[in-house]
């Protein structure tokens, strides 16, 4: 079913009755090639390309709720290529890429709106890494504009410029960066794998990874037995626990992070702006709701809630940079499980056990990802070679010290990020 | 969330900084992979949980909390390195 203007005025023309189910529900067969875990942006978008690019689709993706309920359904759906640190600054920028060019290839409105994202700075320490930032954006190929005071005052009139503490010296603009329409975009890739044969398998809880001599023989599921030669694990939050079932400890610590949402409001705020100095972020979705967030809760974690604490501080923060903000209600909040890395940054490798692969530790920063993560973790299990875009993202990297990308400069460690 | 200091009594947890899991810090010489295990590696469990906090606003004393990771329910609270600490 292809979707299309046309489509749209006949089904509209003759009482919306031709729209069918967007995917299948099939029942596990007994033998797959690939089995991926995780029926997330990132393991849908892995089986989506594994068809669309490698022509493979004897694979199942097993999901152990429903499809795109982890974080592609709890995040604030920011898409953006504004990373300083190689290894990174290349992987971002080949996912921005793949975004630009998604709603043709998947043919699924997703909503993808480019609609700039402002990272402002406060003093002038700050502004020589915005400018340091945005020379390596473009030196990547993407595009950074430095904006001076004027400049933000400009484009972003509602905010407290001459703020006491933070008072505002410019911004490091990024105008392709923007947000999504994130259910969209897990529905997306599932319509699309489905589409090309790939078995999308919900319900269905992977509880444990069979191995002999050294190789992945197939899963354990509660929905029974499933061989596969090769198993992608894209389990986000619970990477931890899928791992251990082969016997492997990550480098991972499970942290929650929270978003809010106020009422629907008329459009006020046009881009994506960030406020590093308060850690807040915040942006408008289309249907008028102000999207914002903040730092970690900053302890490990699985409650999928906030406390209250955090939550506190990102009203703060948000008072502090747009005293307006306050007038607005806020609806709703809610709390996602990031795997957090050490180094704040993502893992896409081979695992030591051999037809195991890896594709983990997306910390805060998963949704951008999603397509890049999908497509180039998609070349590593059919080819297994890394694809060059993601050729940093190495397991080895904590042991080593060797390619760490920690881009608040702060060091690799736990609770740091 | 209160964490129930030993000294205190139960606090807010914002008058704590958070310390990371409670782990045996290896002997200098101990060799990469124990190092490695260490810094990085840990078994995240959804479940309970072994981690030092430190009390900056309060006694400053480091506790040793046992706390579900699922639940934040606190089991057991004592002075890092003290009597029933790991």
């Amino acid at each position: 079913m292809r979707f299309s203007a046309a489509r749209i005025l006949k089904e509209g023309l003759t009482g919306n009755r031709g729209w069918r189910p967007h995917w299948r529900s099939p029942e596990p067969k007994p033998d797959y090639d690939i089995i991926i875990v995780g029926g997330g942006g990132h393991g849908l978008a892995t089986a989506y390309y594994l068809a669309r690019t490698h022509g493979l689709t004897n694979i199942a993706v097993l999901e152990k709720g429903y499809l795109g309920g982890g974080n592609v359904g709890r995040n604030t759906t920011i898409v953006r290529a504004n990373y300083a640190m190689p290894g990174n600054t290349e992987f971002y920028s080949h996912s921005l890429k793949l975004w630009e060019g998604l709603e043709q290839d998947l043919n699924y409105n997703v909503m993808h709106s480019q609609r700039g994202v402002i990272n402002l700075f406060h003093s002038d320490g700050q502004r020589d890494y915005a400018v340091r930032r945005a020379n390596a954006m473009l030196i990547q190929g993407d595009d950074a504009i430095i904006l001076d005071r004027d400049g933000v005052r400009r484009m972003l009139p509602y905010l407290d410029h001459d703020n006491a503490r933070f008072p505002i010296y410019g911004g490091l603009y990024h105008p392709r960066g923007g947000t999504a329409r994130h259910d969209a975009v897990a529905w997306g890739f599932a319509r699309g794998a489905d589409m090309r044969g790939v078995d999308l398998i919900q319900n269905c809880e992977v509880t444990g990874i069979d191995i002999e001599h050294g190789r992945v023989t197939g899963v354990q599921t509660t929905r029974g037995p499933i061989r596969a030669k090769k198993i992608g694990l894209a389990a986000a939050g619970r990477s931890s626990q899928v791992a251990a079932m082969a016997g492997l400890r990550l480098p991972i610590e499970s942290n929650i992070l929270q978003a809010f949402v106020t009422e629907g409001l008329k459009p006020v705020i046009d881009n994506v702006v960030t406020f590093g100095m308060g850690h807040f972020y915040i942006s408008q979705s289309d249907k008028g709701g102000l999207v914002f967030g903040g730092d970690l809760d900053y302890y490990a974690s699985y409650a999928a809630r906030g406390n209250l604490p955090a939550a506190e501080h990102v009203m703060e923060a948000g008072m502090a940079l747009m005293p307006m903000i306050g007038k607005a209600k806020v609806l709703r909040s809610w709390g996602g499980i990031v795997d957090m890395t050490p180094d704040g940054s993502p893992i896409i490798d081979k695992a030591p056990v051999d037809g195991l692969y890896l594709n983990c530790g997306w910390c805060y920063g998963g949704f951008k990802a999603t397509p890049g993560s999908g497509h180039t973790f998609a070349h590593l299990i059919a080819t297994d070679t890394p694809h060059e875009a993601a050729a940093g993202l190495r397991l080895d990297r904590f042991a080593s010290g060797i390619g760490l990308m920690d881009e608040e400069g702060t060091g690799s460690q736990h609770n740091l990020h | 969330m209160r964490l129930p200091c030993p000294i205190c009594g139960p606090r807010d947890s914002r008058e704590f900084i958070y310390r990371g899991t409670a782990l045996d810090r290896p002997a200098p010489d101990a060799g990469t992979e124990a190092w490695e295990e260490y810094l990085h590696l840990r078994d995240n469990p959804a479940g309970p949980i072994r981690e030092f906090w430190y009390h900056h606003a309060g006694c400053t004393a480091w506790i040793e909390v046992t706390r579900n990771t699922a639940t934040h329910e606190i089991s057991d609270a004592v002075l890092a390195g003290g009597e029933g600490a790991a």
